[in-house]
């Protein structure tokens, strides 16, 4: 104890970052980056100013928002990105069921599980949107090229998980099935399935959420569904039906956020 | 619990009681049943013959999609900055008004269970159920066509992101050393700054830095319906068939994720 100690002493809250150059240093940077990029952003403050009442026109539309007049097209859209959905969850599940098994490390012969592996990595490694255009390009405009794109993207997250949830189980289970003389394809159903299955049930309704997400976003590059009317509506400044739309989106969504929870809960 | 039943006196072991086997099998046909149906309407609204013909499309598109015309790069360098810019901006931006969202929707901290946190959650629902392209396409009618609908949009879709994780990670905070900074006499705004934030700073710091990564991600394709960044030139280039070019952007794009996917999880893991 040195002589110094005995002046009083303030208490001073730990810092997040323990390094004081380290946080010097991302301070400086994080100034100078942001005089940077909002010295380069161009905003037409006019024309922000002239689409205000365009905004306040917009909010104002959500009290009501008018469901009557397009309800016959928006009706059609909405369907028409649930079948969507419908099917690509169950397309993308399907296919990802095999890509997944193949890209379990513990399960798998090693060329396999590479060429599992890079499947995984091509269909993350795009953005839905970006797929969707070449997609419409490819199929034409309509559902079957949100299908496509839809089931592409939910390959490489569903079978990621699913191949991460294999390696993450227990292999005394599946080694006692393999002890009584399974079959593989016995040693698989009986041995690894019923351990992921229950995790795997729930992320198919998640992924189900998500498409559902992602139907609604497809349609504006013209891969059918709720979208194109969505974007339809923009276009002609019709905000009270699209407001009509965002409602319909929301609750669709809070449906199945909520179904999906209370349905994970009743699998487990 | 074992299904067995005695067959010719022999124990046959079965993996279901015979009502749960009938239910599985009830909900795979209806399941099969609505699949069916969902892909007939599709089907129905597709032209088949474009799909048939799609192999012979895609091959064509591949081949004019090579060498990248890498010359375009020159033009490229101002959208990219501003699609970084969109992303980190538009993050900023969410993170800041997730807090007092947050704030007010976690279990614990909320003024008020039956006013104020309802209001909360469903601002946190409407901004994630609503994708970021469809908040930039609202955003574009209103602010007209560039950058700031972009980082508008990008900072209200992650607003209902960042507060989710953040009132979860609120809700699950050691109660106890609250508990001990308002013994001290503390008035609220000083327990929420000694008793809980610095529980949350560490979880509030890598939301941040993951929400960043797809941010960048989603600023790359806000072009498309006029928000700005590097979506802009790809729309262009698909417009005017300059596959060259669209097959440049397209790489840039991919990099530009990789990296900004290896950046947050160094950044997440030296935070964690």
């Amino acid at each position: 104890m040195s002589v110094v100690a005995i002046a009083p002493r303030r208490w001073k809250k730990p810092p997040l970052i323990k390094r004081a150059w380290l946080r010097w240093m991302i301070g400086l940077g994080a100034a100078v980056y942001l005089t940077l990029a909002l010295g380069t952003t161009e905003v037409n403050w006019a024309r922000v100013w002239e689409g205000l009442p365009r905004g306040a026109r917009f909010f104002a539309a959500f009290f009501p928002p008018d469901f009557a007049s397009r309800w016959s097209e928006i009706a059609e859209g909405i369907l028409e990105s649930l079948w969507m959905t419908v099917v690509s969850t169950v397309i993308g599940i399907a296919i990802s069921i095999p890509v997944g098994i193949g890209a379990a490390k513990n399960i798998a012969p090693t060329p396999v599980y590479y060429f599992c592996r890079g499947i995984l990595a091509v269909s993350r490694s795009f953005q839905e949107i970006i797929l969707a255009i070449f997609f419409v390009k490819l199929f034409g405009f309509g559902p079957f090229a949100g299908l496509v794109t839809l089931s592409f993207a939910t390959i490489g997250f569903y079978g990621k998980l699913l191949a991460e949830d294999i390696e993450d189980m227990d292999p005394s289970q599946a080694e006692a099935v393999r002890a009584t003389g399974a079959g593989w394809l016995q040693w698989l159903n009986y041995g690894v399935q019923p351990q992921v299955m229950p995790r795997m049930i729930g992320l198919g309704l998640y992924r189900f959420d998500i498409n559902f997400r992602e139907s609604a976003v497809v349609g504006i590059v013209g891969g059918g569904g709720i979208g194109a009317t969505l974007n339809t509506a923009f276009d002609r400044y019709e905000f009270d039906s699209a407001a009509a739309i965002l409602m319909v989106i929301i609750g669709i969504v809070m449906l199945a956020e909520y179904s999906s929870s209370y349905l994970r809960r009743w699998v487990q | 619990m074992m299904a067995i039943e005695l067959r010719h006196g022999m124990k046959v072991w079965h993996r279901r009681e015979r009502s749960a086997q009938f239910a599985t099998w009830a909900a795979w046909l209806v399941g099969a049943a609505i699949f069916i149906y969902c892909w007939e309407l599709i089907s129905d609204k597709t032209i088949w013959a474009f799909v048939a013909d799609a192999p012979a499309q895609a091959a064509d598109l591949a081949v004019r999609m090579v060498p990248p015309d890498w010359g375009f790069i020159h033009a490229l360098w101002r959208p990219m900055w501003n699609t970084i810019n969109i992303a980190t901006l538009g993050t900023a931006m969410g993170t800041i008004l997730a807090v007092p969202v947050a704030y007010c929707a976690a279990r614990n901290t909320t003024p008020s269970v039956a006013f104020i946190r309802p209001a909360a959650l469903f601002i946190i629902v409407s901004s994630r159920s609503i994708n970021s392209l469809i908040w930039a396409l609202m955003l574009v009618t209103i602010t007209g066509p560039g950058v700031f609908a972009g980082i508008l949009a990008i900072g209200l879709r992650s607003i209902g992101f960042c507060a989710k994780l953040l009132y979860e990670a609120i809700e699950e905070i050691d109660e106890s050393q609250v508990e001990a900074v308002r013994a001290t006499g503390a008035s609220g705004a000083q327990v929420t700054a000694y008793g809980i934030a610095p529980q949350v700073l560490p979880a509030f710091a890598g939301i941040s830095v993951f929400r960043w990564d797809i941010n960048i991600r989603e600023s790359t394709v806000l072009g498309l319906v006029g928000a700005g960044g590097i979506g802009l030139p790809l729309n262009a280039a698909i417009t005017m068939l300059a596959w060259t070019q669209v097959s440049l952007i397209l790489l840039i794009i991919i990099a530009t994720v990789v990296v900004s996917e290896w950046v947050s999880a160094k950044m997440r893991h030296s935070i964690i």
